[in-house]
């Protein structure tokens, strides 16, 4: 059965009820690790959403026009990487050789979502959810964006609490994870809305 | 059966697919045609292939920029000024350098891309920085654990170092090391024999270049190095030195005193050799026949451990005693260390202590 709920509604839930960081936590590794400094935390989060919003359209094509048909649907988790990788090296190439500035921002974190597990969740969700195209790419869309929102957040705390008196044994990844921990409590708050998994 | 087939097919179709689809993007997007390179404001232009990253593109044409990641962005050695050219710094170059390289154009090469033109600028010393084949034409055991070996050059023929530096070593492949790599060695012989080059190495347990180097390598095989590189070398002054070694660290120390004694440097010297006991100790008829020509030095063998056998009426402990002993005012005082880690951290410490000044002490530390 398809998934009965509008694109509008799942664009907004996958950014606050059901974000992809919060509530999933896919993506942990890089939302840990490039959150230092703001401004490479938005660069990273800007390209996760767009890589994600992209490859969940080109992977819902993939999906329903070439696996279904021909029942190899059992090769999805391969495709979807594969397709991930190859979407990031073009766009990847296609960004360096004709905006300097736009790779300075986005370009150089590109290798590095290629293996983001939150941009393979998503496009494995939108399968399991029975999401359309339109659903589809919402989800993407605001998956990306509810990442962007968790990762800048993480980064604006961590980068308040520079030079507070941490534990020693909880600087650096301990105290972020306590940190992820609270933000993904404050975000339940959100879940009486809607669900939408 | 037919399903497997179809899965067979269709998944590599589609990676067949997408493998041509990024050859031709690659093809069409990654070349950046011809770019010219001016390094340091005309002494040398080359015309390159552009689309390479810089460090890359600069090896090929032979001019080789220090790099101990091999073009990972994770060393942040491989430091060029970009004068022209370089674009906008990337965000894995800003975390390599401090606000005043920023803003002197100070690059990563191995983040640099080749998009066009170029102007940069380089320390000379780079120019001098070659690949060698080289023959082994001795091999001989200095104590139990060190192997002296003894190369010739072959092509280039020559080397121009300053004594103190090191070269890169390639241990080629061979059963239980899959890939070829590389170790860095200090030079041990005098930089005025330009020919011929040599090198001290301790043996170490499963040690990928040093099992080569004991076990394998024989007299009359090719080697090839590149070199020379580093900070470590003799800083003109007429202070007095203090230098320290431990173990074959002895190596660029020896260099710098043939240095010394060719170009009749006389300044007030002592070398600390620190090793176990008497079987680890080597070069000590060299080190005396150096400092006949040297008046004011003084050779100073530590043993740590000296056996009952070695009837050793020298000093004892650790390398740093004596010094902590002798050395009553440091302020005038220049230091060359090189060996284990451990000693150096402990030396550097007591040398601050007896006030040597920051600048004035050079290490080079053996890990």
């Amino acid at each position: 059965m398809e998934s009965t709920l509008s694109a509008p509604i799942i664009f907004f839930a996958s950014i606050f009820t059901n974000n992809i960081l919060l509530a999933n936590f896919l993506g942990m590794c890089s939302f840990l690790a490039i959150s230092r400094e703001l401004p490479s935390a938005v660069g990273l989060g800007i390209a996760v959403t767009f890589v994600m919003t992209c490859t969940t359209a080109l992977n819902y094509i993939v999906y329903h026009y070439l696996l279904v048909p021909l029942d190899l649907v059992h090769f999805r988790f391969i495709v979807f990487i594969i397709v991930i990788a190859a979407f990031v090296q073009l766009v990847e190439m296609i960004i360096e050789r004709f905006s300097p500035q736009l790779y300075v921002v986005l370009g150089v974190f590109l290798p590095l979502i290629t293996v983001n597990c939150a941009i393979l969740g998503v496009c494995l969700f939108m399968v399991i959810r029975k999401y359309n195209f339109l659903q589809s790419v919402a989800y993407g869309l605001g998956g990306g964006i509810g990442w962007l929102l968790a990762i800048t957040a993480l980064a604006g705390i961590r980068e308040k609490i520079r030079k507070a008196p941490i534990p020693k044994a909880l600087e650096g990844p301990g105290i972020s994870l306590v940190i992820a921990g609270l933000m993904a409590l404050s975000f339940m708050a959100f879940s009486g809305m809607i669900q939408i998994g | 059966m037919t399903q497997i087939l179809v899965g067979l097919l269709s998944m590599s179709g589609l990676c067949a697919f997408l493998a041509l689809l990024l050859e031709i993007a690659h093809a069409y997007f990654a070349d950046y045609g011809e770019c010219r390179i001016d390094i340091n404001q005309g002494t040398k232009t080359l015309t390159v292939k552009g689309g390479g990253k810089l460090l890359g593109t600069l090896m090929d044409q032979g001019i080789f920029i220090p790099s101990a990641c091999g073009g990972r962005g994770s060393c942040g050695l491989c430091k060029v000024k970009v004068l022209e050219g370089g674009g906008l710094i990337l965000p894995t170059e800003t975390p390599y350098m401090n606000a005043e390289e920023l803003a002197s154009g100070i690059r990563l090469s191995c983040q640099v891309r080749v998009r066009n033109d170029l102007k940069i600028q380089i320390p000379e010393s780079f120019f001098l920085i070659k690949a060698f084949n080289t023959r082994v034409i001795g091999l001989k055991p200095l104590t139990h654990n060190i192997r002296e070996v003894h190369l010739k050059l072959i092509d280039p023929p020559e080397i121009v170092f300053k004594p103190g530096q090191f070269i890169q070593f390639e241990v080629p492949e061979y059963e239980g090391c899959p890939e070829p790599v590389y170790r860095a060695y200090s030079i041990a012989s005098a930089a005025s024999l330009k020919t011929e080059l040599k090198l001290t190495i301790t043996y170490v347990e499963r040690g990928l270049a040093t099992t080569y180097i004991h076990k394998i390598l024989q007299e009359g095989n090719e080697v090839r190095i590149n070199g020379p590189y580093g900070e470590f070398y003799l800083r003109h002054s007429d202070r007095d030195m203090i230098l320290i070694a431990t173990g074959s660290g002895l190596a660029p120390l020896l260099s710098i005193l043939y240095q010394m004694a060719e170009e009749g440097i006389d300044r007030k010297a002592t070398l600390y050799f620190g090793v176990r006991s008497r079987r680890d100790l080597f070069y000590e008829e060299e080190i005396h026949r150096i400092a006949a020509s040297l008046p004011r030095f003084t050779f100073v063998p530590v043993l740590s451990e000296p056996l009952p056998e070695d009837h050793w009426e020298g000093e004892t402990g650790m390398v740093t005693d004596p010094i902590q002993r002798d050395l009553q005012d440091g302020s005038q005082t220049e230091a060359y260390l090189c060996g284990n880690p451990f000693m150096i951290d402990a030396a550097v410490k007591l040398l601050k202590a007896k006030g040597v000044t920051d600048d004035r002490i050079f290490f080079d530390k053996f890990s």
